[in-house]
């Protein structure tokens, strides 16, 4: 297997030690297959035991590792060197408090997925004896898609909005979201727009479509947003134009 | 002043079974004060990396009675009957209650959950949310548990310490990774759920995460570890990263040809053939994992073997099932073949070798999860119950973090109610501190010789080399010996990093020892078992037996020496040993 040189550089920051971040070059010889988590569990293992960073299940499901590399929100296990030049430059995520090195501060994104009430509530109540919710396969494709999300953040990190407004709720937060809403067991739309229906939340995304690039797993929040949004304009008119308030 | 936090419940792991069993507990009572303890955030837990799927009875077809029999059989009669009938019958409970939850499960065309064939079961059974069934169980339960305001989590935080006065369980002490402040957390009852401890081995399907926590937190505590030697191989990993490709695979009809194109698993009792694309139940691509492990392994040292740049291996072939089957049933695997080893199982086979997987031992509990602690109680993979025995049936693992979770929290309940449970605060908090003193002297020590790295790898190495798929006395005695002489050593290493934020030298060290301790009581069970039954097979006792060795194994912690071994009887209610059958001849 080949091997090249790569320069591996890093953002560093210890609150403790550190007044602002910066950067450490590491050089290390990497086989062509390996991605840029290997890369820096070669440094962990054998050139600085300080570097401090998330992972786990190296195979894109567990959501611990994004990082930014070269700039773009990406998971450093499916980062593949094949895909870089010989000089990797590799930060936290944007648009979150760094905690130390590459590890961010994810309150914000765990309170906001929180308050999106991203469970089932359920159209009737059903007893376990009762057995399943009948629910065909193109009911399930209505909102599989939007099941798939793992909660890597590399949305927001790519989400301009996000940046400039950190109150807005975010592309994964409410595609989790209308991922219930859409689902035919689902009975808690109204509760769900009062979170996401609002200016903080749909209408506060300006469709760059960014998130949708970087999704690892193919979510298409940006999809699921304007759906939201089609929606809840269908809701104002139904309330405002049509007789009764739209409820027959 | 260490933060003391005061719970009715604390729970210590929050994958599958952590979050099964904190539901349980919420819904049960919502006065309950519940801690939900983790290392990491809970969607990261390593559950989320299973992929098959789920079992458990609900086609008309199927029956309580034939699902035991398959898990039974599978487990080489080395499981609790009694265990495993409370298992299958709440089994389909609590699918359905996932269901109810929310979770996307495969629909058949009339809205009914679809199940799969699956190895070693007779029958189509397995619940699958296409090849991520144990993504979308983690994330169900998760979001699920949002729903509660009495779980308080406590995320990224290392478990260190049980807290033991008056023979009873009372709390533990974990680290804050964003501070590096301890913590002491008092209770009236714990449960760990901190899953399984395949990072003991260098090559496996398991996630950085998944070091033997739990396990060796109970072990120190005094809780012997049950039938720790069985360690499961699943048999078809990816060769570079050991990356898993799902039962599933085989369950769909794909097959395993060695470098002849043949398909070898005829050669080794679990012929004849069957037709390409019509797989059979309990036969062939669809026997057993340990059977299918053992026979890559003879393929091997036959010269049967493709060799490829990560070593041998051979062929998972799934081009006869199509690009459209392939997308909508296994569209992860294609996705990890794809990117991880360049190869599309669409239009090549794919090479893989058995990887280690699972942990069919664990902390020795009865049928309700208790521990001979009182106070102290387990589930999933970190326990054994035990209803995987000798080998774990596919598909019986998420179905056992639902019913043994739960199980878990109902006990934990019980046993609150039961009893006048009141915490010698001044004990309790005294213990606290000698575990604070023990880090603090780890941080101050200066002139190390060890590197956690270097022992981590010559652990990995040995256990490898020695307590793989087939063993020998003398090649476990080097691994005790070695073990043994690592321990020892791990007193010599030393923190680079002395400060407090995430410190992750600090947290490898710690999950360092964890895992020489569980590796320890692997290969010392594996050297005193003097027999071969399920995945532990011995090249000096090729045979089972039941005579000697019907029993569980039971490690005893001991600080300086290898472990003390007790056996202990298995239960059996309905089935006595037989011949484990998977040849398509069967009746």
């Amino acid at each position: 297997m080949n091997e090249r040189q790569i320069q591996l550089e890093v953002l560093r920051y210890n609150p403790e030690t550190d007044d602002e971040p910066r950067f450490q070059t590491y050089s290390v010889p990497c086989p062509d297959e390996w991605v840029v988590l290997d890369a820096l569990n070669y440094v962990k293992d054998n050139l600085d035991t300080t570097l401090s960073y998330r992972w786990s299940c190296h195979m894109a499901v567990c959501g611990s590792c994004g990082m930014m590399i070269n700039g773009e929100p990406t998971l450093s296990c499916k980062a593949f060197l094949r895909d870089y030049p010989d000089h990797i430059r590799v930060e936290p995520l944007a648009h979150f408090p760094i905690e130390r090195d590459l590890v961010t501060v994810i309150d914000d994104f765990m309170g906001k997925l929180s308050r999106a009430k991203p469970y089932l509530i359920p159209k009737e109540e059903k007893a376990i004896e009762e057995g399943e919710y009948r629910q065909s396969p193109a009911e399930l494709k209505r909102f599989k898609q939007y099941t798939l999300c793992i909660n890597c953040m590399l949305c927001y990190a790519a989400c301009p909005q996000y940046g400039l407004v950190p109150a807005f709720i975010g592309p994964a937060a409410i595609t989790l979201a209308h991922r219930y809403n859409i689902d035919s067991r689902d009975g808690g739309r109204d509760q769900r727009q009062q979170v996401i229906a609002t200016n903080e939340g749909v209408w506060e995304c300006s469709f760059v479509g960014a998130c949708s690039e970087v999704c690892p797993k193919h979510v298409d929040p940006a999809a699921a947003l304007q759906q939201v949004k089609i929606a809840s304009t269908v809701d104002w008119y139904k309330e405002h134009l049509m007789p009764w308030g739209g409820k027959s | 002043m260490m933060e003391k936090i005061q719970t009715d419940v604390t729970i210590v792991g929050a994958g599958g079974a952590g979050l099964r069993a904190a539901i349980a507990l919420a819904e049960a009572d919502p006065k309950l004060r519940i801690a939900l303890i983790s290392k990491v955030y809970p969607m990261r837990s390593h559950t989320c990396a299973a992929e098959g799927g789920a079992a458990g009875v609900i086609k008309p077809d199927d029956s309580l009675d034939l699902h035991f029999s398959d898990t039974v059989g599978g487990a080489d009669w080395l499981c609790d009957q009694d265990a495993v009938e409370f298992f299958i019958g709440e089994a389909p409970k609590e699918l359905t209650q996932l269901e109810h939850w929310g979770c996307p499960w495969s629909r058949e065309p009339d809205g009914s959950v679809a199940v799969r064939p699956f190895g070693g079961m007779k029958i189509k059974r397995t619940w699958f949310a296409a090849d991520k069934t144990g993504f979308h169980l983690l994330h169900t339960l998760f979001q699920t548990s949002l729903k509660y305001p009495s779980i308080q989590r406590f995320d990224e935080h290392y478990a260190t310490d049980l807290l033991v006065d008056d023979g009873r369980c009372q709390g533990l002490t974990a680290i804050e990774m964003r501070s590096g402040q301890l913590r002491q957390f008092q209770a009236k009852a714990v449960i760990i759920t901190a899953g399984g401890a395949g990072r003991i081995f260098p090559f496996t399907t398991n996630g950085a995460i998944k070091t033997g926590d739990g396990m060796a937190m109970a072990y120190r505590a005094g809780v012997p570890l049950k039938d720790m030697e069985f360690v499961q191989y699943h048999p078809t990993g990816l060769p570079n990263t050991g990356i898993l490709l799902t039962e599933g695979c085989r369950g769909e009809g794909g097959i395993l040809v060695n470098k002849h194109g043949y398909r070898y698993l005829q050669d080794y009792g679990m012929g004849p053939e069957t037709p390409l694309g019509q797989p059979v139940l309990k036969t062939m691509e669809l026997g057993p994992r340990d059977r299918l492990s053992q026979a890559f392994w003879h393929e091997q040292r036959k010269g049967n073997a493709v060799s490829t740049p990560w070593g041998d291996c051979v062929l998972l072939d799934m081009r006869h099932l199509g690009e459209k089957k392939i997308n909508e049933r296994l569209p992860f695997v294609r996705e990890l073949a794809t990117s991880y080893l360049q190869k599309d199982p669409v239009h090549e086979p794919i090479p893989i070798r058995p990887v280690v997987h699972y942990m069919m031992g664990g902390i020795h509990t009865d049928i309700n999860a208790a521990t001979v602690v009182p106070g102290l109680f387990a589930a999933g993979e970190c326990a054994c119950v035990s209803i995987n025995g000798a080998n774990r049936l596919g598909s019986n693992s998420l179905t056992e973090l639902l019913v043994f979770g739960k199980r878990a929290a109902l006990s934990a309940i019980e046993y609150i109610g039961s009893g006048k449970v009141t915490p010698n605060d001044t004990v309790l908090t005294k213990q606290a501190e000698v575990v604070q003193s023990r880090i603090r002297a780890l941080f101050d020590k200066s002139g190390g010789t060890e590197s956690i790295s270097g022992l981590r790898k010559e652990m990995t190495d040995s256990m490898e080399e020695h307590v793989g798929i087939y063993r020998t006395a003398e090649g476990l005695e080097a691994a005790c010996a070695k073990l043994g002489e690592l321990r020892l050593r791990y007193q010599g290493i030393e923190l680079h990093d002395k400060t407090n934020v995430y410190n992750t030298d600090l947290l490898q060290a710690l999950e360092l020892g964890a895992m020489l301790d569980c590796a320890e009581a692997v290969a010392v069970g594996a050297l005193e078992r003097k027999e071969s039954r399920g995945a532990h097979q011995r090249l000096d006792f090729e045979a089972r037996d039941d005579q000697n060795y019907l029993k569980h194994t039971l490690a005893y912690y001991h600080p300086k020496e290898p472990p003390r071994i007790e056996y202990l009887d298995v239960v059996i209610t309905k089935s006595q040993p037989s011949v484990r059958d998977y040849s398509g001849a069967k009746k």
